[in-house]
């Protein structure tokens, strides 16, 4: 076995919005190759982190390195190339509301490669096969099209670049179970297959067994936990212990 | 709500009993309410509320209930309660367990006259400051940009001109008519006064070209398009697909922001020029039918009086104004917070301040011209 190589390091994070303390000195790592989850109650602060992951919010003191760069210091050319090797994907999806599916998945091919027209739409084509979207929708705008396929479409375009890692917040939240189980498939699948890293916010809690590899869980503004989801229930958490008890089959 | 609930009330000695029967909810409560307080409690010693008539309560009368008790202890009336149904019981029990919170919910402070207004003074000038601080980005990191001709987004600026100015074509050149009409309207009736028929012309002229078509226009532009930059830009920010550019390395101000300062810098000079062409039109055609000046005349006339500088004064100030309802309007959309009504709240605000910006900006130009003489 590789040894485990640490992608993303948060280290003594501090975020604190007006006079709310959200984050009080995070640690976390995250490894290639590996599906991690951040998991709490709700205001706790998940999609605050992974939002400063992202580099759309600041935060106060301490330091995140993702893929080597860290980023209280990062270079604006440096950020612009880090911004090329992930793939985000938001809450509602966040499809550009002028264009069109294929549009949207052939924006970032457009904006930073000098491929050809039909290359792109060949590429565009295969995403859309691969997180499961009929080809027949490639055209319909996001206006006319239901909450799942926003999820897909969103997921395709930020595999459009092939990225190393993927961010995902709640992405099976507002899906009905049968596509929620079809996304936690589609995701260990585009693991397994193109060698992901993923990085996830959710809250569903089929979802988290299912495709976790490992968690981290803030609570009280630290992390409460850090590891793999099978020691889970010994810790004294008063979030895990109402989280886990329900005695979810793993 | 059952008919044939009520409440009972009856006296014997220094006993009163409360008798409710049939249903006690939310509709039913302020009813029960009046009526014990039409009672006068001063010669009661204890009460007996009977609950065992009672078919359903819910929450609220629970809580109705829980209230009544406490306010006869606090009147030192000792109470107590009849009820063997296992419903209503626990109803009862479910609200004396969750109306006592553990921690009591904060008390909103009251705040001082001298709070108040410190606080609003100080928003608005952290309101001035950001949105220095909008320009200072826009200046600084973003012009750099066309350093390289390859990085001016030459599409979106298509669009946007398009969509900010072809389109408004229609709206700008038919209130201007109007104006241009108005104006000679209302001059002429004066005009004819003194036999003064052929000054129209003049007063025309210069007015129209040096004030009024560039105010005319960039009123129409900032209610019409500066307000749909607020809307549209203000909506991605809700929807997040402004985030999603960020993320994904496009930045806004190249691809939002710059593309539509520039479209509308450069068709606002042509929209004055039409603007000019249709008010003096209007004009025109008032000339011609109330003071029996003919075309050919007013062309003379106006080719004789008006200096063509009068012109390039009115157009020249079509690219500040523009700049001014293009950047205001973009700095409100991204102003807006994560709520539905910040949309509404900017979007006024974008028109209000950019139809003010443009009027002061066009007194400075006044006094500017007029010192210089021009």
């Amino acid at each position: 076995m590789k040894p485990l190589q640490s992608i993303i390091k948060v280290r003594d994070v501090k975020t604190i919005f007006g006079e709310k303390v959200v984050h009080d000195g995070l640690n976390l790592d995250i490894n290639r190759g590996e599906i991690y989850g951040l998991l709490g109650p709700s205001g706790c602060g998940k999609t605050t982190l992974l939002r400063e992951m992202v580099m759309l919010q600041k935060y106060q003191a301490g330091s995140i390195e993702v893929l080597g760069n860290n980023l209280s210091s990062i270079k604006s050319n440096e950020a612009q190339k880090l911004r090329k090797e992930w793939g985000v994907l938001f809450q509602a999806g966040a499809l550009f509301s002028s264009l069109n599916i294929a549009q949207n998945i052939a924006l970032p091919l457009i904006e930073y490669t000098n491929l050809s027209q039909k290359m792109i739409n060949e590429i565009v084509e295969f995403k859309i096969n691969i997180v499961g979207l009929n080809p027949k929708d490639a055209f319909l705008f996001p206006s006319e099209i239901s909450g799942g396929m926003k999820k897909k479409a969103a997921l395709a375009r930020a595999l459009a670049m092939d990225p190393k890692l993927l961010f995902l917040d709640e992405p099976t939240s507002g899906l009905d179970p049968i596509s929620a189980r079809e996304f936690d498939a589609l995701i260990l699948k585009l693991r397994s297959l193109l060698g992901l890293s993923i990085v996830m916010v959710s809250h569903d809690l089929k979802s988290i067994y299912d495709t976790l590899d490992r968690v981290a869980i803030i609570d009280n503004n630290k992390i409460a936990y850090e590891g793999t989801l099978k020691n889970i229930q010994q810790q004294e958490s008063s979030f895990i212990k109402t989280f886990f008890s329900k005695g979810v089959d793993i | 709500m059952m008919k044939n609930s009520s409440l009972k009330v009856v006296y014997t000695d220094s006993n009163l009993f409360l008798k409710f029967i049939g249903e006690v909810t939310l509709h039913n409560i302020s009813q029960y309410q009046k009526q014990l307080d039409a009672i006068n409690f001063l010669n009661v010693k204890s009460i007996v509320l009977d609950l065992d008539n009672l078919l359903f309560i819910d929450t609220a009368a629970g809580l109705f209930i829980a209230s009544l008790e406490k306010e006869f202890i606090l009147k030192n009336i000792n109470v107590s309660t009849i009820c063997l149904k296992p419903e209503i019981l626990n109803t009862l029990e479910l609200v004396s367990k969750y109306s006592k919170s553990e921690s009591e919910l904060p008390k909103i402070k009251k705040k001082s006259f001298l709070y108040i207004i410190g606080t609003v003074i100080y928003n608005n000038f952290a309101g001035l400051m950001s949105f220095i601080s909008f320009l200072g980005e826009l200046f600084l990191t973003k012009f750099c940009y066309f350093k390289s001709f390859k990085n001016i987004r030459y599409k979106e600026i298509a669009f946007e001109i398009n969509a900010s100015a072809i389109r408004a074509l229609g709206i700008v050149s038919l209130t201007s008519f109007l104006i241009g009409l108005v104006v000679a309207y209302q001059s002429a009736f004066q005009l004819k006064i003194y036999g003064a028929n052929i000054f129209i012309v003049d007063m025309l002229g210069i007015s129209v070209l040096r004030e009024l078509s560039p105010l005319i226009t960039a009123i129409v532009i900032a209610g019409r398009s500066g307000s749909s930059f607020t809307a549209q830009i203000g909506t991605m920010k809700i929807t997040q697909e402004l985030d999603a550019m960020k993320t994904m390395g496009f930045d806004p101000y190249i691809f939002l922001v710059l593309p539509r300062i520039i479209a509308l810098m450069i068709t606002m000079p042509i929209l004055i020029f039409l603007s000019d062409i249709m008010a003096i039109f209007g004009g025109m055609i008032v000339a011609n039918i109330d003071l029996d000046i003919t075309t050919w005349l007013f062309m003379e006339r106006f080719s004789e009086v008006i200096s063509v500088k009068h012109f390039f004064i009115g157009i020249i100030k079509g690219p500040f104004f523009a700049f001014l309802i293009a950047s205001i309007g973009i700095y409100r959309g991204l102003m807006v917070k994560d709520d539905t009504q910040s949309i509404g709240f900017n979007t006024t605000k974008s028109v209000v301040e950019s139809i003010f910006a443009v009027i002061v900006c066009d007194a400075i130009f006044s006094i500017v011209f007029t010192n210089l003489g021009i």
